[in-house]
């Protein structure tokens, strides 16, 4: 699991472009909206894009997205129950 | 009516002026992204969304952060003031960019992030939201710098009273080559105190063709 959360940090930080953040700045319980790394909802839909590129996961129902998008460590629960 | 420029930054080929002084200068051609970078870092600018912002919004975004950092837009309404850009590629750059997300059938992953720039008038959304704009703005498309063009459609919100300041200029961003000219226009003689390296100018085609010439 710790190796996803790195991987999934990395991955957040390139494909959202979040500028002199690192890794270690993202604790992966804070949450990814609001507060913590304050994500708006165009970046809610890139990780919905993220989720299908690089793991071939497909959100179907968009209600379930503020769950699996609460944290980092939510998104890597979600993707260990449903990687194909 | 007297319309003065009372601010104005020019970016092009590495270097970036801003009211007669060269504030930037790389004499090896970089890539815009690190160029744009390197200015808003240079200028100690914090404000996280500008990595987010496509190229066309990053060099809009930095024309105007240099104009304004000179010329605050103290003592207007917010409705009062208005911005009118203008280029000959519109969002073409951008374009270009979502297009790559989607012409591989196979691996069809349009970006979000990218699709929201494909619209010229996105990076005068970012400029407003940045510094509290609500009033009128439009972005126009010409073949290549039409001074006149500009100076008839600012002048005309200034005499039908819908703006008391204006930002206003041209934003063209290809590939790694850009050009911006932004000049603050402002009514009624503004004084002019504390602006330094600037000689105030009358708003008018000559002076816009001037600037946007001059190396």
């Amino acid at each position: 699991m710790d190796d996803l959360i790195l991987k999934l940090k990395k991955e957040v930080i390139e494909q959202l472009n979040l500028e002199d953040t690192t890794p270690d700045d993202i604790n992966p319980d804070s949450p990814l909206f609001g507060e913590g790394l304050g994500l708006d909802s165009i970046d809610a839909l890139e990780l919905i894009v993220l989720l299908e590129k690089n793991y071939g996961i497909k959100i179907e129902d968009p209600k379930d997205g503020k769950k699996i998008f609460f944290s980092i460590r939510s998104m890597a629960e979600y993707i260990t129950e449903h990687k194909k | 009516m007297d319309l003065t420029i009372t601010s104005c930054s020019h970016i092009y080929d590495n270097k970036v002026i801003v009211n007669d002084r060269i504030i930037f200068y790389q004499e090896n051609i970089i890539k815009f992204a690190d160029f744009a970078k390197t200015v808003y870092k240079q200028e100690q600018i914090v404000y996280p969304k500008f990595y987010k912002m496509d190229a066309l919004s990053k060099l809009g975004f930095l024309a105007v952060e240099l104009v304004l950092k000179e010329r605050k837009l103290e003592g207007y309404h917010p409705e009062a003031v208005g911005v009118v850009l203008s280029n000959s590629s519109s969002s073409l750059d951008t374009d270009i960019a979502h297009n790559d997300t989607i012409k591989d059938r196979s691996g069809y992953f349009p970006s979000p992030s990218v699709f929201v720039y494909t619209l010229p008038n996105i990076v005068i959304g970012e400029i407003c939201i940045r510094h509290r704009i609500k009033g009128e703005s439009a972005f126009l498309i010409s073949e290549a710098f039409n001074g006149r063009l500009l100076c008839d459609y600012v002048e005309e919100l200034f005499n039908n009273n819908r703006v008391e300041a204006c930002l206003c200029g041209w934003v063209e961003v290809m590939g790694d080559n850009c050009h911006a000219m932004v000049m603050l226009v402002e009514k009624n003689n503004p004084p002019m105190d504390g602006i330094s390296g600037l000689r105030p100018m009358l708003f008018n085609v000559e002076n816009m063709n001037f600037i946007m010439k001059r190396n």
